[in-house]
């Protein structure tokens, strides 16, 4: 058998999307000729999922959006449809839902996150209610989408807000419910959040903060009519949206023996670790499933659901796949983008581990402007602008070269 | 080398900013702008830019071989 110090001939990478292929990708575009198998559950090749909130919702011809082109020479045997349901890592395979093995010398945990759904104990919920990850989701939703229906969207950070942004764009009656002061205050703080919830209200979108949605109404045959509120009262709606924020597709792990609290944890090479803090041998993620230490947060492990972390961490696990002998830890400076109402939000950084705001500039009327810095214990962390991209390259590379400066992080 | 931008693509996500920002960068109206010939010592650069851009907007063409002259260049 393979030493983990050998770099691997077979590789499989389970999740079949933005990691998965990116690693795929970063694998062959760096040498690697072994054999190399995707596994995806959905039945789709890799496909884009930021237009699901956005143009698939409100354009005429939504696939066009979601291309993800496959690269030439990948030469990967493709498993769509088939979950797995598996990770022994000390036999070294990955079992499929119906039964088949995959050996391997490496695998690439790389399935990503799930909607969060409503708790399981509630009564189940009625038709018409729904979440948004995938493609068959988001087909779905934009069939509800019709102009004079009335839709609730339940949480209002990133994917609740651009969902309302589009149902309002298609002509709906939309409310937003969310159970802070402000929409994303959690991530980029109350006054980029103030700011938002603005240009929600001006589009015509009710914004009700501060509450929360207690149970749902449904005709006898299970077809939702309404919401009921934390104030007690019933808010009529034909369809609903619970944007409730997203869960590490972890479940297929759960009797891998890896850490799995809050995501896969990973060193800071992206390999998978046990609880003990030691890294499993063959075993390194990428993407949404991941949590992994950063420098900006002085070392504590984050998780992010950013297209461009997921880009960035495949590039280092692969690195970290065929050169395990010399690694290189992942310190790419976070970043994300966000469409909403015509105006782009765009941040980079920790925007949500900030303890102070500053504000740059702040113009609501005619063309809107925002821009913030983020800061914590006086340093840089993180900044965030609406209209104004241009200001933003300047705080990435201060954050660079914060980050770079950080002590290493694992050894 | 030479890059070209489709900028019926481009969404001005910035993402080749940070990655390459020799190459590229915003007007005051954060529209794209950018060196289309920039010297062959930022192709590595240039490479992980258009890896980077979520629009796929990036086409990145190396100097033909016989005229690569990095140590020229840099
Ligand atoms: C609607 C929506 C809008 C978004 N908008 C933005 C945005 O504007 N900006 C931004 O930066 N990011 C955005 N994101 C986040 C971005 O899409 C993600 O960060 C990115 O998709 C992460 O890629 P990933 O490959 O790690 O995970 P995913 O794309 O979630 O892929 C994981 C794949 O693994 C599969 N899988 C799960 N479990 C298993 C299993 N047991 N076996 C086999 N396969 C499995 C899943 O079905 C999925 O296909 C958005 C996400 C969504 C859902
Ligand atoms: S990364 Fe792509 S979409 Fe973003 S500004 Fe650069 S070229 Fe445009």
């Amino acid at each position: 058998m393979s030493t983990s110090l050998t770099p691997p001939r077979s590789i499989v990478i389970v999740g079949a999307s933005l990691a998965g292929l990116r690693t795929a990708e970063a694998l062959r575009t760096a040498g690697f000729a072994g054999s190399l198998t995707i596994v995806g559950d959905e039945p789709y090749l890799p496909y884009d999922r930021p237009p699901l909130s956005k143009d698939v919702l409100t354009a005429q011809d939504p696939a066009q959006f979601t291309a993800l082109p496959l690269p030439d020479g990948l030469d990967a045997r493709w498993q769509l449809g088939r979950p797995a349901v598996r990770l022994d890592p000390r036999a070294r395979t990955v079992t499929l839902a119906d039964g088949t093995r995959l050996p391997y010398d490496a695998v690439v945990i790389a399935t990503g996150s799930t909607a969060r759904t409503w708790p399981a104990r509630r009564p189940p919920l009625p038709r018409g209610v729904f979440t948004l990850r995938g493609w068959q989701d988001a087909v779905a939703l934009r069939a509800e989408l019709a102009p004079g229906r009335k839709l609730a969207v339940i949480g209002a950070g990133f994917l609740g807000g651009e969902v309302a942004a589009a149902a309002r764009a298609r002509g709906l009656d939309v409310t937003l419910i969310e159970s802070a002061a402000q929409p994303l205050e959690r991530a980029v703080g109350t006054v980029a959040g103030g700011f938002v919830a603005t240009m929600h209200r001006e589009a015509g979108i009710d914004l009700r903060t501060h509450t929360t949605v207690s149970g749902f109404l449904a005709t006898d045959d299970g077809r939702i009519t309404g919401v009921r509120l934390s104030d007690h009262s019933e808010l009529p709606v034909d369809a609903a949206v619970l944007a409730l924020g997203a869960v590490p597709a972890t479940g297929w792990l759960a009797d891998s023996g890896l850490a799995l609290e809050g995501g896969v944890h990973c060193d800071a090479y992206l390999r998978a670790l046990l609880p003990d803090g030691t890294a499993v041998p063959g075993v390194v993620a990428a993407g949404d499933v991941t949590r992994v230490p950063h420098p900006l947060a002085g070392g504590a492990p984050v998780t992010l659901g950013h297209w461009t972390n997921a880009v960035e961490q495949a590039a280092s696990a692969a690195h970290t796949l065929l050169h395990p002998d010399e690694p290189e830890p992942f310190s790419g400076i976070p970043s994300f983008w966000s469409d909403l109402h015509g105006a782009r939000i765009r941040s980079v950084g920790l925007p949500g581990l900030a303890d102070e705001a500053r504000i740059a500039e702040h113009e609501l009327v005619g063309e809107r402007r925002l821009e913030v810095s983020y800061h914590k214990e006086g340093h840089l962390i993180g900044a965030l602008t609406i209209g104004r991209t241009r200001r933003l390259a300047a705080y990435q590379r201060e954050l660079q070269a914060l980050g770079g400066a950080a002590s290493p992080l694992a050894s | 080398m030479q890059i070209t931008v489709d900028m019926n693509l481009c969404e001005s996500h910035g993402q080749c900013v940070f990655a390459a920002p020799e190459v590229f960068s915003f007007d005051d109206e954060d529209y794209l702008v950018y060196d289309a010939a920039p010297s062959d010592a930022l192709l590595d650069k240039a490479e992980k830019a258009a890896a980077v851009c979520p629009a796929r907007a990036i086409t990145v063409t190396p100097a033909p071989s016989t005229t690569d002259d990095t140590t020229a260049a840099r």
